[in-house]
């Protein structure tokens, strides 16, 4: 993947397969440049059998095919730089992931537009509902869907010109808190 | 920087021009962009908002965008199809500016760009 937002894109189609109503994003930097990708979802979760298996490129729940790549290439990015990878999963009760990196490392992956993937998923999916945090130095931003819908009154959020202001909002804000581009 | 104000203004715009709402809830048209790993690896999320913003720009009826997996034809991604009726019209090797013409010759003009689908890839 050219940058870590189409990852985040990648493993949130995951949550929305796994019928997921909620879908929470987060981006955090902490004070060593170390940057953390949260992705959690209120969907169906795995079994612990399942959890072991799909950071196997060579496991897929498709019948399809043999191959599942999405985990193993997230979970690699965030290797590479020297960073961490986890997945923890109740059936049930949904999915975490966290994956933190060095951002750096020679190897680090830019995050790259995250407005895009968010504005994105939100456009697809106006019956789902996402949050989406950034933090850094103690200050917060948030983006959430249930917020924006109360605000719109039933008009939908996947309008262009609603679209186009969900991804403006990000970007500004996301930079206004990063203070920088990672 | 963007508050919610500027949102409700969004809104009270939309509710004062209610009637150019677009619905596709009766959409003859469904244009399919495969949003699995091999296609988002590809390109698919620049080309999947191409096809929204050309539509929304031009202001096209009858048309649902909508994503879905991998296809099983990895290699040729950024996929879509487009379904009318019993047919069906599969693009390959996608780029948002393929998108342009294939939203102005085949979703305005009814003409499928043939040079964009799978059966002219070698």
């Amino acid at each position: 993947m050219q940058e870590l937002s189409l990852n985040i894109l990648d493993i949130a189609q995951n949550s929305i397969v796994a019928d997921a109503t909620l879908i929470e994003i987060g981006v955090s930097v902490d004070k060593n440049d170390f940057l953390a990708i949260t992705i959690r979802d209120n969907g169906k979760g795995m079994s612990e059998e399942t959890v072991r298996n799909v950071i196997n490129p060579f496991y897929t729940s498709r019948t399809t095919r043999k191959v599942g790549l999405g985990v193993p290439f997230f979970k690699q990015a965030a290797e590479d730089t020297g960073g961490t990878f986890r997945i923890e999963s109740e059936l049930g009760k949904g999915t975490f992931i966290e994956a933190v990196f060095d951002t750096n490392h020679i190897d680090y992956t830019p995050l790259g537009a995250v407005w895009d993937t968010v504005s994105m998923l939100i456009q697809m999916n106006e019956n789902l509902d996402f949050v989406y945090t950034v933090r850094k130095d103690g200050a917060e931003f948030v983006c959430d869907t249930r917020q924006l819908k109360e605000i719109m009154e039933g008009m939908p959020l996947s309008d262009l010109a609603v679209v186009q202001w969900i991804k403006e909002f990000i970007r500004e804000n996301q930079t206004e808190i990063l203070k920088r581009s990672y | 920087m963007k508050s919610l104000q500027e949102l409700q203004a969004i809104r009270d715009k939309m509710k004062a021009n209610i009637s150019t709402t677009r619905d596709n809830s009766e959409a003859k048209v469904r244009v399919v962009v495969g949003m699995a790993t091999c296609g988002i690896a590809a390109g698919a999320r620049p080309v999947l908002n191409a096809f929204n913003e050309e539509i929304a720009k031009r202001g096209i009826e009858g048309v649902m965008v909508s994503q879905t997996g991998c296809i099983g034809i990895c290699q040729y991604e950024p996929v879509c199809e487009i379904f009318e009726g019993d047919t069906k019209t599969t693009y390959v090797k996608l780029t948002p500016e393929k998108v342009e013409r294939i939203v102005v010759e085949h979703l305005v003009g009814k003409k499928p760009v043939t040079e964009f689908t799978i059966g002219a890839v070698k």
